[in-house]
């Protein structure tokens, strides 16, 4: 067993790979094992690991139903026995409604960072790159949508699509896109002229080869930590539109939903606003540090 | 770095300094009056036009009515103000009123008969949503010459035909009987708008006080009239800031920076009861809350399924947490302290009742469909009516939206189920009966959309027509007996299942005295108001 | 500037027609991504199922009120015909009326801007002056105790909700401690004492020699302040930790350090110098943020910004209120990105 190991290590470690799929292996194992020595990454890693599975088995590890109410029991103060992290305003338990709210929380910073970087990322460097007028109409058009007051543009899409989860996800993504784009863009325009991309060029790379193999990698890391960044911003913005009645409909266990609706008792009741808030930034703590981790291995740039 | 870290260093030091040494105010002036409330509902101030409750407030102290209430003794009904008395005619279609002789608009011009004639007139000509208050009386933009009219001192109303004499005086106190300075706002008129643009947002009456300003979401600012003929105000300047938060409002009022904070929720009052220095104020108001049931939806039309529904409504769990304090059961559509008002509840949940009922209607597996609109109470009701619903079966889809949204669909017939509030237009029990338990023509071509029968495509069932007998009887205690009767079979065959009663609960300073939101009846005043 | 000017003197037909060229592209993108922008907001604001007509009329109104307001807005004539008309008054300058509340917009707008324009700028101050510094510091000493401080102190600003900070931070720092002002711009003394020349309350007291009242705005303004700073301080941070840590690895940086030349040179004159293009850009997208973004700070601090007016407007299909409020967000983030972009050519000889 552990000389199978062994023989895979060396394979992957070789310095003469034999074939271009060995060395991309050889490539991710390396990422891998760097990655592995930053416990911050690491941590990271593990808390969404876990927040997988609590997902995954949610109605076996969630002590309540979490739709149940109890208007005699509401409002019960963490370490209630029973209600280990207390009940919210109509006696549901907070602690199911944490738990399955992590299916939902999921769910949308999935969806949000699939489209939105994807997206900004296409145009960004499409524009940043060919320049000229491509440059100019695709930059007026991230800068409309840049310009616009965020909230008008995710109601107005909302509320011509209906509301529910989907569609908010939608929305937060096509107002979440224009700064990738810029900040794509930004990058791109600084490689863009290097020697490298010269030499490439000069090699008889076409312009879609060229931003595809060799800018887009170069653009990912600013990407990655901006996207990890915006992560406890996409669950926000969710829970914002929920606000106005465009997210995830009650009673759904929302975290963002969650919080609005304790923000009423923060005075005297603080952990019903609290606990969710602490269950958003956990997570966004952990995508943090993981995309910290990500960003060193990722980056080609970085010294090894 | 070293710029840098200086900068920093400077930075945090300076943040901490002057957040030390920064200036705090105690307490509010002795003669000035600050309130915490919401006031984004304000759209205009113009009597004829303003229908919102914080533009009501306003109103009710700046501007005079023919009759209106006294916030010390509210019980007492309609009480002369601009008119020092009335009489009725034999036929009681005309009502004579006297003015009061040496009354002045804050301008100095002298109130008189003409302006009366003139502010009911221009009411009724502008034609603004609340002017079905007076021209359900039968005024037409055609006939106001001889309907409205001055003479000498006297202001004479003709109405097309008997009304209880107390529907008609109560509907005098309503915003919409403000007495506007003619001469004043003719002065402003710009394309024969009367001078709508500019009362907007100025004021031209003869009450305790002026408008100063209002910054719309901001500020509403009144400075005392020391002319006013009841006397001169204890407050000589009063501020109703816009605060939306509740916490905020309640910092605030705990610091001393405010006097009253309006809108504090049941956990916050709670928690500045316990609070030196501050009282709560309870005032029973005319807001009602409510579940409907659209009729075009053929099983929430049969009587069993209507029934089962107010069955399965947790009213005593309701008030009881998150309504506590704040809302009281009433399911009927009077409110308490109006004439006529009862206090029968019989419904409370019962779900085997309820699914007894549905199961003889033979519906079973309903999925409905219900409009929320995006405010914490409501949304707190529409969840335990989920909750409560489904014992029996039901389930109870939630759209929740901004209120606009959601009222459109509510006026369009689109909505199985509406959670919604109501709230009296003018202190008569017609205000509700004409609305809950009237509806002429139920067609859609109808297009009644201001009344919530129609809303519900609900015919009422032979009530339409005690509700026209009752309006026009002027004995008191007959008319009275009328409502009663209407809300007992409106109870049990209605598809509205009336749920609660509004509490008003306002927290004051101690030192706060003989304030008043105007109970159910009218609106908030601050002249009889001392510190 | 003017040594290309001296050098290009031979040849100045050359230099001239290319400076116009420039600013005609300049200004010819600021006015299509300004009619972009009407021209969406328009339509969504047609297309938004809150009936404006409704907003105005109230809930009580009859169908003949409401056809009567349907036909004054003009929503009966065509789409096209309706934004033509719009656009004709606000290139007049003119925003229309307030559906709600009947006033002219522009003066509404030139009442809740500054107050924002106040609050988001200190803010940023803020945010740059400690999260530029904390980044480039995070970066230098990349994994020590700095760079982990830095990044929770980041994350913490970052992943908490806003709102949940504000009010801990009113009921810390106001209610108990008493140490700063409460909610709104200034105490209710304050109100209206100084005369209105820009609209913000610092500057005007400051103008108007008024000590008192600038204490106490300032008194009012710190908390809200320090809490978008903090917001901004944490994206700023890491972005500036980001593109830092980019560059310390570049070869020019082992050059410059093989070459013997001191660490703070090699910091600050190499590494700082290259990536303040990026940082122009995450800075100006950062105060735009805070611009348009701090609705909640505002509600919380009663602050009577422009992020709150559009909400509100928005929410009560209010539609001339948020047409002219978006449209001066627009205008001011177009500015901020065209100067973001003239200080790109300005300081990045590669970006030419």
């Amino acid at each position: 067993m552990s000389e199978t190991q062994t023989g895979w290590r060396d394979w992957l470690l070789t310095d003469t790979p034999q074939s271009r799929n060995q060395a991309r292996l050889a490539a991710l194992f390396q990422g891998w094992l760097s990655f592995r020595s930053n416990p911050m990454a690491m941590f990271g890693l593990g808390i969404l690991i876990l927040l997988l599975l609590m997902a995954a088995f949610a109605p076996l590890l969630a002590p309540h139903d979490p739709f149940t109410q109890d208007l005699a029991n509401r409002l019960k103060p963490l370490g209630t026995p029973d209600h280990p992290l207390g009940t919210d305003s109509l006696g549901r338990d907070i602690l199911s409604r944490l738990i399955y709210g992590s299916r939902i929380t999921l769910y949308i910073v999935t969806l949000v960072a699939l489209i939105a970087p994807v997206a900004g990322l296409m145009v960004g460097t499409i524009a940043g790159y060919t320049g000229g007028w491509i440059d100019l109409g695709l930059m007026r058009i991230t800068d409309i949508f840049l310009a616009f007051p965020r909230l008008v543009l995710a109601l107005a899409f909302v509320a011509a699509l209906g509301a529910g989860i989907e569609n908010a996800v939608l929305a937060i993504s096509l107002t979440a896109w224009p700064p990738y784009a810029r900040i794509a863009r930004a990058e791109t325009l600084t490689i863009r002229n290097s020697d490298y991309i010269s030499a490439v060029r000069l090699q008889g790379a076409g312009p879609i080869r060229i931003i595809t193999k060799h800018i887009w990698p170069l653009c990912i890391s600013s990407l990655i930590v901006r996207v990890t960044l915006d992560m406890a911003g996409i669950i926000l913005a969710a829970a914002g539109l929920g606000f106005l009645g465009l997210g995830a409909q009650p009673p759904s266990p929302e975290w963002g939903a969650m919080i609005s609706e304790g923000r009423r008792f923060i005075l005297d009741h603080w952990w019903v606003a609290t606990m969710p808030g602490l269950a958003i930034f956990t997570v966004s703590l952990a995508f943090n540090l993981l995309g910290d981790g990500l960003r060193d291995v990722l980056d080609p740039k970085d010294e090894k | 770095m070293n710029a840098f870290s200086k900068l920093l260093s400077g930075a945090a030091i300076g943040l901490a300094v002057t957040a030390v040494a920064l200036p705090v105010n105690a307490e509010t002036p002795a003669n000035m009056l600050v309130i915490a409330n919401r006031i984004d509902d304000i759209t205009t101030l113009d009597p004829a036009e303003s229908f919102e409750f914080a533009g009501a407030d306003v109103s009710r102290n700046v501007y005079g009515k023919l009759v209106n209430f006294d916030p010390l003794n509210l019980d007492a009904g309609y009480q002369p103000d601009l008119a020092e008395s009335w009489e009725i005619s034999e036929d009681g279609r005309t009502i004579t009123f006297t003015m009061r002789e040496g009354v002045k608009f804050h301008s100095g011009n002298p109130v008189t008969a003409e302006d009366a004639e003139f502010s009911l007139r221009r009411a009724v000509l502008l034609n603004k949503t609340p002017s079905f208050i007076l021209t359900q009386f039968g005024f037409t933009p055609e006939n106001i010459e001889d309907t409205i009219r001055a003479e000498g001192n006297k202001l004479i109303i003709t109405t097309d035909k008997r009304y209880a004499s107390s529907f008609v005086l109560n509907c005098l106190t309503a915003t919409i009987g403000g007495i506007v300075d003619k001469t004043l706002v003719m002065e402003h008129e710009v394309d024969g708008d009367m001078g709508n643009t500019w009362l907007k947002t100025n004021s031209a009456g003869s009450g305790a006080y002026t408008l100063v300003s209002w910054k719309p979401n901001e500020s509403v600012t009144l400075q005392a009239n020391p002319d006013f003929y009841q006397g001169a105000p204890a407050m000589e300047r009063v501020i109703v800031r816009h605060i939306q938060e509740s916490a905020t409002q309640r910092l605030l009022l705990e610091r001393g920076d405010i006097d009253i904070a309006r809108n504090l929720n049941p956990e916050d009052i709670a928690g500045v009861m316990d609070e030196g220095g501050i009282k709560i104020s309870d005032e029973l108001k005319g807001r009602l809350m409510y579940v409907s049931l659209g009729q075009q939806n053929p099983d929430l039309a049969k009587p069993q399924v209507r029934q089962a529904i107010k069955y399965l409504i947790d009213y005593e769990g309701m008030v009881n947490s998150f309504l506590k304090g704040q809302y009281t059961i009433q399911q009927n559509f009077l409110p308490l302290t109006y004439l006529g008002s009862v206090e029968e509840n019989p419904f409370s949940l019962n779900v085997d009742k309820a699914k007894e009922l549905l199961a003889e209607a033979g519906v079973d597996g309903l999925e409905l469909t219900a409009g929320v609109r995006e405010a914490q109470e409501r949304l707190e009701i529409a969840q335990s009516l989920q909750n409560t619903f489904a014992m029996a079966g039901i389930k109870l889809n939630l759209t929740v939206g901004t209120g606009k949204q959601i009222l459109g669909m509510y006026r369009a017939r689109e909505l199985d189920v509406y959670v919604g509030a109501w709230g009296p237009d003018y202190p008569d029990p017609q205000t509700n009966a004409g609305t809950f338990a009237f509806n002429p023509d139920n067609s859609t071509e109808a297009q009644n959309t201001g009344i919530l029968a129609w809303r519900n495509s609900w015919d009422t069932g032979g009530l339409s027509e005690k509700v026209e007998a009752a309006v026009v009887e002027n004995d008191r205690d007959k008319r009275a007996q009328m409502y009663r009767d209407i809300q007992a079979e409106f109870r049990e065959t209605s598809p509205f299942a009336i749920m609660f009663q509004q509490i008003e609960q306002s927290a004051l300073r101690d030192n706060v005295e003989n304030f008043s939101t105007g109970q159910a009846i009218t609106a908030a005043s601050y002249w009889q108001v001392t510190k | 500037m003017a040594a290309e000017g001296q050098k290009t003197e031979g040849r100045p037909r050359a230099l001239f027609p290319r400076w116009i060229g420039q600013t005609g592209i300049t200004l010819g993108s600021i006015a299509f991504t300004m009619l972009g922008l009407l021209f969406v907001t328009f339509i969504i604001g047609r297309v938004m199922p809150i009936d404006p007509v409704l907003a105005i009329v109230g809930e009580r109104a009859s169908n003949e009120v409401y056809q009567q307001v349907y036909q004054d807005l003009g929503l009966d004539k065509p789409l096209l015909v309706q934004f033509g008309y719009y656009l004709w008054d606000v290139m007049h300058g003119d925003f229309g009326m307030s559906l709600l509340n009947a006033r002219p917009v522009s003066e509404d707008i030139a009442r809740v801007f500054p107050a924002t324009l106040e609050l988001a700028t200190l803010g940023t101050l803020i945010g740059v002056f400690l999260g530029v510094p904390l980044g480039v510091l995070a970066a230098v000493k990349r994994g020590s105790w700095i760079d982990q401080i830095a990044r929770v102190v980041a994350l913490v600003g970052y992943s908490m909700p806003i709102f949940w900070l504000g009010l801990m931070g009113l009921l810390v720092f106001y209610g108990i401690l008493g140490w700063v002002g409460g909610p709104g711009r200034v105490g209710i003394f304050y109100v209206d004492v100084v005369p209105s020349v820009t609209g913000m309350i610092l500057i005007d007291s400051m103008l108007d020699g008024n000590w008192t009242v600038f204490r106490d705005a300032l008194s009012h303004i710190v908390l809200p302040a320090s809490l978008l700073g903090y917001y901004s301080l944490a994206y700023i941070s890491r972005m500036t930790r980001s593109f830092m840590l980019e560059q310390l690895s570049a070869e020019y940086i082992t050059t410059a350090r093989v070459k013997g030349m001191s660490e703070r040179a090699v910091i600050w004159r190499h590494a700082f110098r290259n990536i303040r293009v990026q940082l122009i850009t995450v800075i100006a997208l950062s105060y735009a943020g805070l611009l348009e973004g701090s609705v909640l700070t505002e509600i919380i601090f009663a602050w009577p910004g422009i992020g709150s007016y559009i909400t509100t407007a928005l929410l009560s299909a209010d539609m001339n209120a948020v047409l002219g409020g978006t449209v001066v967000v627009g205008l001011v983030f177009v500015l901020l990105n065209v100067f973001s972009d003239l200080l790109y050519k300005f300081f990045d000889p590669r970006a030419q």
